[in-house]
């Protein structure tokens, strides 16, 4: 309750949370298209890409001023992920190799200007940089709020603009192209905005964990829906409940890094969504894979009294369930299944003995014929 | 638009030449398909008809050559030309459906930053109801048989109102009711005076299906009508030999098995053409 309280009243609990619900809102949104395009990495490999550009700001500039430190981010990154477009497009590595060799090498280079030059300086005054590794959203104040709010809208309402460029280059650029649509000039312009949501989150969850916002929403999100616009929504609010959530947890507890925090609170929503989404969730399908399964004991069953009964050309005849357990060895026994058979009235018993009923004769024969015999 | 549909040619391709890495794919390739034609593409796996259909399409840029529809570069005649891709280019778990799917048919022609609306409502529910998808339009698509996907893929095109279709491979691993409704499709295609261009494997129904016919392995090989270009000669370079020949007779007293290779009578043994093994790597360039 007092959370609650503080969340409108404490003005850093507020700026911190209106911070991370809006870098939730928009690498969920923007990240739905990462991973509808198979390029969970690309967020990996542009935010580690970023981290270069941080530390060249600062020993450019000389000032930790957030908006110099971002727009380096934002510039690195960004010729980062040109990087891997002109590999893949000039050599025969893949998109996988190039994202990890762009990931890798930015971010080694990175954190060599951060221990052989920035720790180095007499000054000293490095302090604070590093906090764009883990991320530390007490740190953000009103104006970061307000940049990264105009920043956010900004890519949404382009995506917005895109919406149906962006659904044929995720779906079949090919196509896209057919139609006169400028494919490669999208993907850029795409990614540019993958690259804005990742920047914009630096500050919060930093370099090391922001592809997880990137991915994780969007991955749960899939689990939801069927509609790429539900899923978008989905997506952005996901984003957003674990970054409020973490921002809060960790600037309401002493000393725990912001970034992991959010990220342990979307994979909290990831794993709920795993397992119990209707139709894609684990549970979902286990209890379909348990229901075929009866379904088919059961009618495996059916057809063992229906060869008995066609076998003694009487249908009054009556069978012993041993004969029927010792017919279904090894599918766990008959028990269950006569008594589904019972409950359906296609079987009647007779002490421990069975028949078929005229009714489940006749749903066997059906059965048999669609199988072709 | 009138007077460039006047053009006799639909589809005119000269000296095409496409190279991925320094090989070629397809090597100065003369295409000419007339309007109002059905036209098949046949060759063995590497051949080059993909590439042939996306060079056309601009897809994939050529190492020389030029490509007119209907007497104008395609860059100015993309209303003119429909295109249905293979089933298996895209990811059938995207989270759409069916409806969503053949509404992007009409997304060249809608405004900037417009969505479809009401009008491509209805364009594409006439266009599944043409190939008899009309019960699926609100289905995801995920839960589509290869047949119905590739009937989606045909309804988008349809909702292109092109002149000229060029299909890859729409007949590839579908069920009998959609091969059955694709050769419907074709027909009324043609009726309608539009021109069809479509990669197609087996080599049994080229003259069922099909008025033309352009034999490719890298080299265009042969084009025209069916009857005077689908000769075993021709098949015989196309494939390399690989091709075995069953006279109609042989069918009719159920020996099969027994090829008939001396044979070079063309036409009459066409639709008994039987490929025993179409993969011919020996033929690639390397």
């Amino acid at each position: 309750m007092e959370l609650l309280h503080n969340l409108f009243f404490d003005y850093t609990l507020r700026t911190v949370a209106q911070g991370s619900a809006t870098l939730g809102i928009v690498s969920g949104a923007l990240g739905t298209y990462a991973v509808l395009r198979k390029q969970s990495l690309l967020g990996d490999a542009i935010s580690h890409a970023a981290w270069p550009g941080i530390a060249l700001a600062f020993l450019l500039t000389g000032s930790k001023a957030p908006l110099v430190l971002v727009l380096g981010a934002a510039a690195a990154g960004w010729i980062g992920t040109l990087f891997v477009m002109g590999i893949v497009n000039t050599t025969r590595l893949k998109d996988d190799s190039a994202l990890g060799l762009v990931l890798s090498v930015f971010f080694g280079f990175g954190l060599v200007l951060l221990t052989a030059f920035i720790q180095k300086m007499p000054n000293a005054n490095q302090a604070g940089l590093d906090k764009f590794l883990f991320g530390q959203a007490a740190a953000l104040v009103e104006r970061d709020v307000k940049t990264m709010g105009s920043l956010g809208i900004i890519a949404l309402l382009i995506m917005m603009v895109f919406w149906k460029d962006f659904k044929l280059l995720s779906f079949d650029p090919d196509f896209g192209a057919s139609l006169g649509f400028r494919m490669r000039w999208l993907d850029v312009l795409l990614t540019t905005l993958i690259v804005i949501a990742i920047v914009l989150g630096l500050q919060t969850v930093g370099v090391v964990l922001m592809s997880a916002m990137v991915v994780a929403p969007a991955a749960a999100a899939r689990q939801w829906t069927d509609r790429l616009g539900v899923m978008v929504l989905l997506s952005a609010l996901f984003g957003a409940v674990a970054g409020v959530s973490g921002a809060l947890i960790s600037s309401s507890t002493a000393r725990i890094p912001t970034g992991p925090t959010i990220v342990l609170c979307i994979s909290a929503i990831v794993l709920i969504s795993m397992t119990l989404a209707p139709n894609r969730g684990l549970i979902w399908n286990w209890i379909r894979h348990q229901r075929n399964r009866r379904q088919l004991r059961v009618e495996m069953v059916l057809d063992d009294l229906y060869a008995l009964t066609l076998q003694h050309e009487d249908l009054e005849h009556r069978h012993s369930v041993r004969v029927l357990n010792a017919m279904s060895a090894g599918r766990g026994g008959a028990k269950r299944s006569l008594e589904e058979l019972e409950a359906r009235s296609w079987a009647h018993r007779v002490g421990t003995e069975w028949a078929l009923t005229p009714k489940g004769l006749a749903e066997a024969k059906r059965l048999a014929e669609m199988r072709g015999n | 638009m009138t007077e460039s549909l006047n053009n006799r040619l639909a589809i005119d391709v000269a000296d095409l030449t496409v190279a991925y890495r320094d090989q070629p794919v397809l090597w100065d390739v003369d295409l000419n398909v007339p309007s109002g034609v059905l036209m098949a593409i046949v060759g063995p796996n590497g051949a080059g008809k993909t590439t042939l259909i996306k060079a056309i399409l601009g897809l994939v840029s050529p190492a020389a050559g030029r490509v007119l529809i209907h007497g104008q570069p395609y860059a100015d005649q993309r209303r003119l030309v429909g295109y249905v891709p293979q089933r298996g280019s895209v990811d059938w778990d995207f989270p759409t459906s069916v409806l969503d799917v053949v509404m992007m048919g009409c997304y060249g022609t809608l405004g900037w930053g417009r969505r479809p609306g009401r009008r491509e409502r209805a364009r594409g529910m006439k266009a599944l109801e043409n190939v008899g998808m009309l019960d699926f339009a609100d289905r995801q698509i995920s839960q589509l048989s290869g047949g119905q996907q590739q009937r989606v893929f045909l309804a988008r095109a349809l909702v292109q109102d092109a002149q000229v279709y060029l299909m890859d491979e729409p007949f590839q691993g579908v069920d009998a009711t959609t091969e059955r409704a694709i050769v419907a499709l074709l027909q009324d295609l043609r009726a309608a005076g539009k021109t069809v261009v479509a990669v197609h494997h087996d080599l049994q129904t080229v003259a069922d299906y099909f008025d033309s016919v352009t034999l490719l392995n890298v080299r265009r090989i042969a084009s025209g009508p069916v009857e005077e270009v689908f000769t075993e000669q021709n098949l015989r370079l196309a494939y390399g030999g690989r091709v075995a020949f069953l006279s109609r007779d042989a069918q009719a007293d159920g020996s099969t098995g027994q090829s008939d290779t001396a044979s070079s009578e063309p036409v009459d043994d066409v639709i008994t053409v039987q490929v025993d093994k179409p993969i011919d790597t020996s033929l690639r360039p390397s």
